[in-house]
């Protein structure tokens, strides 16, 4: 695959910018919110329990959910911006 | 009806559906049975990927580990989840672009080492079969449930019906009957859950009912759960933990885990495009959330039940009396999974924790110590009996337990038949076998690999129940920083993979067998299994993420000092990070 004529570096960059980004966002909601910074929103209730009981036991699944999908569309878009994407 | 004729009706029917897929998805080549021809729509895909994932440990257990351990065992929902961020960013879809049959071949090639195929290949086959016993054993135990059969001769049905779509069908076959499969065990979880929180919190969708208000007391059901709880010795059921470092190294090693097992990633490859690969993973953990965000609904309002069925008058009053015990409990008694011994002689059902904290209140009360141990594997398959739901909704979650257990089962066999036939047969041992040479191969291997897991399934070895651990180790430390690294690294090479591989999986079992015994046989163990004795409180079952951690800093510190990989390698690394050009899963 060599050869090609699109930006390669660039767009390398760009996916491992969005990873990054996204995998910050997937820590924070489960090890952070949920377990580690959970006495933090202890003060924050619902339902019975505090918020970080919701998000380990919901909110980081959907919260995951949220970042695949948006990963999927950004990719699609990046692909198609650097002309990598399929035909 | 008898309730056994309408499960017989409800598994018959569904095992008859399996099958005419299976007729009708027939394998034709090897593409066809590894990738299921490479054509498989990202949202079909996401849904035999729920049911791929789904095993009986997530119909039957997981909401029974919910309710016993509470806020705790929140580290299940997100670790089997987690991983799927992980698989849809870092994995699948460059294994995609890569575009082969199955895991070891990518670690081969990229690593340019037959030595290093030939390390995953045992990592895989390890990782899986373990796995396989699990399903096989539990759909041995619902058969003997519901259908009235010895578990033995049960197991014997399951694997024929799995020989029959599997070595017929190859992975299409497996894909469109996960499908099926996913269908039926998505509406068996959910139905009683729906009942069930709408008696108890007057909504009628189970993940809004947990945080809702609990319609007898007014109070919010989770309130009202922990006040009943503690009232009687148990612990707080949504308290936080202390050792916040095992809670955040066993979700890791489970998200790690999940990202790293075979029989998951290869259904990434049965995908059009790269671009769907992305899609896929989305939609996979969409049909996964469903059951996952019922899961702790379910947990909780079924400890809630159960315990407000002993203690009806409230935790200040007398318990029920055993003779006014609910069917279900009758029935349950039965397979031994309910047990009741009355203890103090006063013909009621004393049920609490029986600890040196609670022994003076129980004295108070005349309590000789806990008479009900309820198997937290029941609470799922007891659920429609609890909440009075008819009988064909019973026959339905005889049906899903089994089409949970069976779907694992079949994606194990296919990543453990393939990595045999392509990896080992057509990758070292003869490499111009022809395609229509290599099918039947496969098939035999898949054939040998279903009489291998049903033989353990009837007859699992000791070790059983800490199986998952050791897979979703392995996994974790070898497989998964394996693949990462040749994606997102061009420079690590041959010497430094394998070196990695190895470090992380011997490091993650001496540990695990240290605690669990050497090859878990009991009494081998050097060190008793208890947190005092755990390296700064880390447990044999969250140290894969550790493995991992040491698998990727050896690796890269041996790569370091040792030559480049090959020009032609580097290409490579480059190419499966571009999207263009990932037609159809290369023949070669």
């Amino acid at each position: 695959m060599s050869g090609h004529s699109y930006d390669s570096a660039n767009y390398w960059k760009a996916n491992l910018r969005l990873i990054i980004g996204s995998l910050i966002i997937w820590a924070l909601v489960s090890y952070g919110f949920a377990i580690l910074l959970r006495p933090m929103l202890a003060g924050i209730a619902i339902g019975g329990t505090d918020l970080g009981f919701w998000f380990a036991q919901q909110g980081s699944i959907l919260t995951f959910i949220a970042l695949i999908f948006h990963y999927a569309w950004r990719m699609n878009k990046i692909d198609e911006k650097f002309g990598v994407h399929e035909e | 009806m008898s309730q056994f004729a309408v499960n017989l009706i409800f598994v018959g029917g569904s095992f008859l559906l399996y099958i005419l897929i299976a007729i009708w998805a027939k394998a034709g080549s090897t593409k066809d049975f590894y990738v299921a021809g490479g054509g498989v729509h990202p949202i079909t895909n996401g849904m035999a990927i729920g049911a791929d994932w789904m095993s009986a440990a997530s119909f039957i257990s997981m909401a029974g580990l919910i309710a016993a351990g509470g806020y705790a065992n929140s580290t299940f929902l997100m670790g089997w989840t987690g991983g799927y961020v992980l698989l849809a960013m870092l994995l699948a879809p460059y294994l995609r672009k890569f575009g082969k049959f199955t895991v070891p071949e990518f670690i081969g090639d990229r690593f340019y080492s037959k030595s290093a195929r030939l390390v995953a290949v045992v990592c895989l086959i390890v990782a899986s079969v373990t796995y396989v016993i699990g399903q096989m054993a539990g759909a041995g135990v619902a058969f003997s449930r519901f259908l009235e059969v010895d578990a033995t001769m049960g197991l014997i049905i399951a694997a024929i019906v799995v020989f029959v779509y599997a070595v017929l069908g190859g992975m299409k076959g497996i894909t469109y009957t996960q499908v099926a499969q996913y269908c039926v065990l998505i509406i068996a979880y959910t139905i009683p859950a729906v009942f069930i929180s709408l008696q108890l919190t007057g909504n009628p969708v189970p993940p809004l009912g947990l945080f809702s208000t609990h319609a007898d007391s007014g109070l919010p059901l989770l309130e009202k759960l922990n006040q009943i709880i503690t009232d009687l010795g148990f612990n707080s059921y949504t308290d936080d933990v202390d050792n916040k470092l095992n809670m955040v190294l066993f979700t890791l090693s489970l998200m790690i885990g999940t990202a790293g097992l075979p029989h998951v990633i290869i259904r990434f490859f049965t995908v059009p495009k790269v671009a769907d690969a992305r899609w896929s993973a989305g939609w996979a953990l969409v049909f996964i959330a469903l059951l996952y965000l019922t899961a702790p609904a379910v947990a909780s309002m079924a400890r809630l039940n159960l315990m407000t069925t002993i203690y009806p008058d409230g935790t200040a009053a007398a318990p029920i009396e055993y003779d006014e015990r609910p069917s279900w409990v009758r029935e349950w008694e039965v397979t031994g999974l309910i047990q009741y011994e009355d203890k103090n002689n006063d013909g009621r059902i004393q049920l609490y924790n029986d600890t040196d904290a609670f022994k003076a209140e129980a004295e108070s009360r005349g309590w000789n110590g806990n008479e009900l141990v309820v198997n937290r594997d029941i609470l799922v398959l007891a659920n429609p009996e609890i909440a009075n739901l008819p009988s064909w909704v019973i026959g339905l979650i005889a049906a899903g337990g089994l089409a949970a257990a069976l779907s694992t089962a079949a994606g194990l066999l296919l990543a453990i038949s393939s990595a045999i036939s392509h990896d080992l047969i057509k990758g070292a041992i003869n490499p111009n076998i022809t395609d229509k040479g290599e099918l039947l191969a496969a098939r035999i291997s898949m054939a040998v690999a279903i009489v291998v897991a049903t033989y353990l399934g009837a007859n699992p070895p000791g070790f059983a129940a800490q199986v998952v651990a050791l897979a979703f180790g392995i996994a974790a430390a070898s497989l998964f920083p394996a693949l990462m690294m040749g994606i997102f690294s061009k420079r690590v090479n041959n010497t430094g993979a394998i070196s990695g591989m190895l470090a992380g999986l011997t490091f993650t079992l001496v540990y695990i067998f240290v605690y669990k015994g050497w090859l878990f046989i009991p009494g081998t163990n050097n060190l008793e299994d208890i947190p005092a004795n755990w390296i700064l409180g880390i447990s044999p079952l969250s140290i894969g993420a550790v493995g991992a951690l040491i698998n990727f800093a050896i690796a890269f510190g041996i790569s370091s000092v040792t030559e480049q990989p090959p020009k032609e390698i580097q290409e490579l690394v480059e190419s499966v990070r571009y999207p263009r050009g990932a037609s159809g899963a290369v023949d070669h």
